[in-house]
């Protein structure tokens, strides 16, 4: 059984698209990435699955129970992080925790409590008093104080300073560690190349590719930028070459070694080879033939 | 109850502030009434003399020189349009307002049934509306009191029951809209309150229009006949509580199916 199975998921609003025959399967235990730029489909495959919006066609499962019908059994058993937490103004952190917790029939205040300590939240503070990121604070709190096994996460770190980053994907490792499964729905390739084992990249509502994260990267290009000269133009797998007279920018998704043979008889002076951004990799994904599953 | 708790908590500023309104504004008429019981002889003609606009308020059917035709016109104007404004906008918001302060994720993420939901916020609406009717009798009969008038029981009680069942009319047809709206609850419910309102003055200016009467609830909550009569219009009573009805299973069926965004 897996977490979580959808098949052929397709939401439509009215005309407008929002996913179309989403297929993927999340297995337990494991962290899965879901990524996509805004607007790909990512928070309506989420609401999808959490009930809030009823699919156009297409099943899913979620820990074995069927969406619609078992939700409010779903729900019982997941954590929840939205992309943007809102709260009624005017409650303190407290009273939301404790609301979170009375909706769900669970003396929660021992793990609230332990993860306000963690994530250095202040469960006094009025939450129309807090910034982005302690608001997000509290909407991990709520996502995580009943140990839910399944844990989605919409783009998590939003707002979260570097330091809270880092001690949020520890809570996260510790939780995967007992069991908890983690659906984490990025835009940030390295957030989840860092603590996924498999992932997912949808585009325009379609999932392109999906499997390992090392797989996804491996065939994923970079982005080599130089200043200096090289004959480049000459190596296959170069797109997107933009040559000037300080240099050469360009996407390379051929081997290491004959990059590093070109530029080493070349002349340079700077050379900087980074992860192209996401735009990049589905640019990458298309000119390779399209959807990879 | 974790609902109904969250709701009423959320809600009782707003519930102190339109009851103590209110109530407030409905003892200061009573309090009036002693000096304009004694400026009767010239007022009264004046009063029964604005043709429609008498109509209108029941004026030409009740003394206003007499304690209770006195409360009928006021507590109509005051407890009538001020009740009627309170539940009309606790109807209005009741569903809708989750979705347009964008709450309503937070909420329906939890395994609450939408169906549960709805119940909870209605019946915390209801507490709402009886609690600010209880405190609103207490208040006047405690004024009526307070001027040495002989309290009339019967038809007062029978006054405030007509009053809360208009409430509770308007805010079932109002939670029914509120589950359609993503927003706009508080204008839609503020104008279909004043609509009915109006309805009722025209339906008194002209018995051309009485079905109006079985339209509006203010056709129910008509001083001058349960004074007359010293019981309610059963019929139009009923077909209140239809609405009232008809109004909160609508939202049940649209709030438990729709794509909350």
């Amino acid at each position: 059984m897996y977490a979580i199975e959808t098949r052929d998921l397709t939401k439509f609003y009215g005309k407008a698209r929002g996913i179309r025959q989403v297929s993927l399967t999340v297995e337990r235990g494991e962290c899965f990435g879901f990524i996509g730029p805004n607007g790909a489909g990512k928070s309506t495959t989420i609401r999808t699955l959490l009930g809030l919006i009823r699919p156009s066609g297409g099943t899913a499962e979620v820990l074995g129970l069927e969406i619609g019908r078992d939700r409010e059994k779903i729900l019982a058993r997941v954590g929840y992080l939205p992309s943007e937490a809102v709260f009624w103004p005017g409650m303190r952190v407290r009273e939301v925790l404790e609301l979170s917790a009375g909706l769900r029939r669970r003396d929660c205040r021992k793990e609230a409590d332990r993860l306000c300590e963690r994530l250095r939240l202040d469960p006094s503070r009025r939450v129309d008093q807090l910034s982005f990121g302690s608001r997000k604070k509290a909407a991990i709190v709520c996502a995580l104080q009943h140990e839910p096994e399944l844990l989605i996460l919409d783009e998590p770190t939003g707002g979260l300073d570097p330091l809270m980053q880092r001690e949020f994907f520890a809570i996260l490792r510790e939780r995967n560690r007992d069991g908890a499964t983690v659906f984490l729905s990025s835009h940030i390739l390295s957030e989840v190349q860092h603590h996924c084992s498999r992932a997912a990249i949808l585009r325009e509502g379609r999932v392109i590719a999906c499997g390992s994260v090392e797989d996804l990267a491996r065939t994923s290009a970079r982005r080599v930028s130089f200043r200096g000269r090289a004959g480049v133009e000459a190596l296959g797998g170069v797109r997107d070459l933009r040559v000037s007279e300080e240099g050469a920018d360009f996407l390379y998704s051929g081997g290491v070694r004959e990059l590093l043979a070109v530029l080493a008889a070349g002349d340079i002076r700077d050379l900087s080879i980074s992860e192209p951004d996401l735009e990049e990799i589905f640019l990458h994904y298309y000119q390779e033939g399209g959807e990879r599953t | 109850m974790t609902i109904v708790r969250h709701e009423l908590r959320r809600g009782r500023a707003a519930l102190a502030v339109w009851t103590l309104s209110i109530g407030g504004l409905l003892a200061v008429c009573v309090f009036l009434f002693p000096e304009i019981k004694g400026e009767m002889d010239a007022v009264g003609n004046v009063f029964a003399s604005m043709g429609s606009f008498t109509a209108a308020f029941g004026m030409d059917r009740l003394d206003f020189g007499a304690f209770l035709g006195f409360y009928a016109v006021e507590c109509g104007n005051v407890l009538g349009l001020g009740g009627a404004l309170f539940a009309a906008l606790l109807g209005g918001n009741a569903l809708s307002k989750e979705e347009r302060d964008g709450t309503a994720e937070f909420l329906l993420t939890h395994p609450v049934s939408r169906a549960r939901v709805a119940t909870e916020k209605l019946a915390a609406v209801l507490a709402q509306i009886a609690a600010m009717s209880l405190v609103i009798l207490g208040l006047a009969l405690l004024s009526a009191w307070a001027i040495g008038e002989e309290i009339p029981w019967r038809v007062l009680l029978l006054m405030h029951l007509a009053y809360f069942l208009l409430q509770v009319e308007l805010a079932g047809i109002c939670f029914g809209i509120s589950a359609f709206l993503r927003r706009g609850g508080t204008g839609t419910g503020l104008g279909l309150a004043a609509l009915l309102y109006v309805l009722n003055l025209i339906a008194n200016m002209t018995g051309q229009v009485e079905f109006l009467k079985y339209i509006t609830p203010f056709g129910y909550c008509e001083g001058a006949d349960i004074v007359a009569n010293g019981v309610l219009n059963a019929g139009r009573v009923a077909m209140g509580m239809v609405f009232a009805v008809v109004g909160v299973a609508a939202a049940y069926v649209r709030y438990c199916g729709k794509d909350i965004r």
